[in-house]
């Protein structure tokens, strides 16, 4: 999966995770995540960890690592690139 | 305590009653299923996005009656909800299972405990007064319509919030068919939220005279409180409404509680309305308040004009008997 693709398969993870009333079209991947863009609030973020490791298998190591990787959409996709170990088979 | 807005969602279709009416159809078929207006109006959908039905259903009551009576912060919040939020538990027990006590999203966890409907209303109204949620089963209701009264009681002028919320879920219809609960009775649901007061005011729809209370009561109990239940009235009882069902488990005390009354006096059966759940009483009380506001009762062939009393009767199956007496102000 390319990261274009990548884009596009998390802003529709991210609206069925989090039940967003809006289109992935709707989702502009540099905006922020958080308080203005989508406003997301602390719950999300949460979600936003438990779909990182359910989907990706990565595990946020440090915490405080948190507001970087979950800034944007692209944020996230890069992050997920960086970590991603390949599946075995 | 003056009902001064109140709100109720039901498999009748209720929540706009106040702009169109109410066409009494009785539900059909095994489950009711809550006739839900379209919240978008009501709740933020930002908000919106992760409540359930019950939450949603009364969160929009909630909001509602505190609109009709014009109070913005009440003083105090109080639910009934005997079955809590069974949706939002049922989401967070399955993926306990299905992913082995790991990896568990909060939401549905946060949003699994009885108290979520009161602290979601609290939370939009950024409201940090006294709420409190009660869980007793068919007297959740009444539990939470006592504590508003000692509320009142020992805090004059205060609006009080009080209300009740049940759902029905997939789930929990299968389970309490399979009990045998739904066997004589339909399933049923709803939210129902009311702003009381100690004084009346021009907005007043009703008066909560009395809430009274029996757990598995003999003969002799009923009939004992019924007599001193009339004898504080402060009138005749115009109306019994119900929850008597079509073959009901408890039909002898029904029986025994209208020959006490008047053998004469009208009864409705409520819950063909609403369907069978332990907080039906707030439907109940909504729809008397309702009828008491309108000032006349035309319904199942009953022409009752001018109605004063409307006294509320439910022997739950699991034992717990309320009464609630409402009066037009």
């Amino acid at each position: 999966m390319n990261r274009e693709q990548l884009v596009e398969e998390l802003k529709q993870q991210i609206i069925e995770q989090l039940n967003l009333q809006v289109q992935p079209a709707d989702i502009v991947a540099s905006d922020p995540l958080f308080n203005e863009g989508l406003g997301l609030d602390s719950i999300d973020a949460l979600e936003l960890i438990v779909l990182m490791q359910q989907k990706y298998r990565i595990k946020l190591a440090n915490a405080e690592d948190g507001p970087k990787i979950f800034q944007s959409v692209d944020t996230m996709a890069d992050f997920i690139l960086a970590n991603q170990t390949p599946q075995a088979g | 305590m003056y009902i001064n807005g109140a709100s109720a969602i039901s498999p009748l279709p209720v929540f706009d009653a106040l702009s169109s009416g109410i066409d009494f159809i009785p539900g059909e078929g095994k489950r009711l299923t809550a006739s839900e207006p379209a919240y978008n109006n009501l709740i933020d959908p930002r908000l919106s996005r992760r409540m359930s039905r019950v939450i949603r259903m009364g969160v929009a009551t909630a909001m509602d009656a505190l609109r009709q009576a014009g109070v913005s912060n009440p003083d105090a919040i109080i639910t009934g909800t005997a079955y809590g939020c069974l949706e939002d538990t049922g989401i967070f027990l399955k993926r306990l299972v299905e992913n082995g006590e790991e990896m568990l999203t909060p939401t549905a966890f946060i949003q699994s405990t009885h108290n979520t409907v009161g602290a979601q209303v609290a939370l939009l109204l950024k409201c940090h007064s006294y709420n409190n949620t009660y869980v007793q089963r068919a007297q959740s209701f009444e539990r939470s319509l006592q504590d508003a009264r000692l509320w009142i009681t020992e805090n004059p002028g205060a609006a009080v919030l009080v209300g009740a919320a049940d759902e029905l879920t997939d789930f929990s219809y299968a389970l309490l068919e399979r009990f045998g609960l739904f066997r004589h009775q339909s399933g049923g649901e709803g939210a129902a939220y009311f702003l009381v007061t100690d004084n009346p005011s021009e907005k007043s729809w009703a008066r909560i005279e009395q809430v009274s209370t029996l757990f598995e009561p003999g003969l002799e109990e009923l009939h004992d409180l019924t007599t001193a239940l009339l004898g504080g009235a402060s009138g005749p009882v115009d109306l019994l409404l119900s929850g008597e069902e079509e073959t009901d488990y408890n039909a002898y005390q029904y029986a025994e509680l209208s020959t006490l009354l008047s053998s004469e006096m009208p009864v409705i059966r409520y819950k063909k309305y609403c369907g069978t759940y332990p907080t039906a009483t707030a439907f109940a009380s909504w729809l008397a308040a309702w009828w008491l506001k309108a000032g006349k009762v035309e319904v199942d062939g009953i022409q009752l004009p001018n109605p004063r009393r409307i006294l509320i009767y439910q022997a739950d199956p699991s034992g717990y008997h309320s009464f609630i007496l409402l009066a037009a102000c």
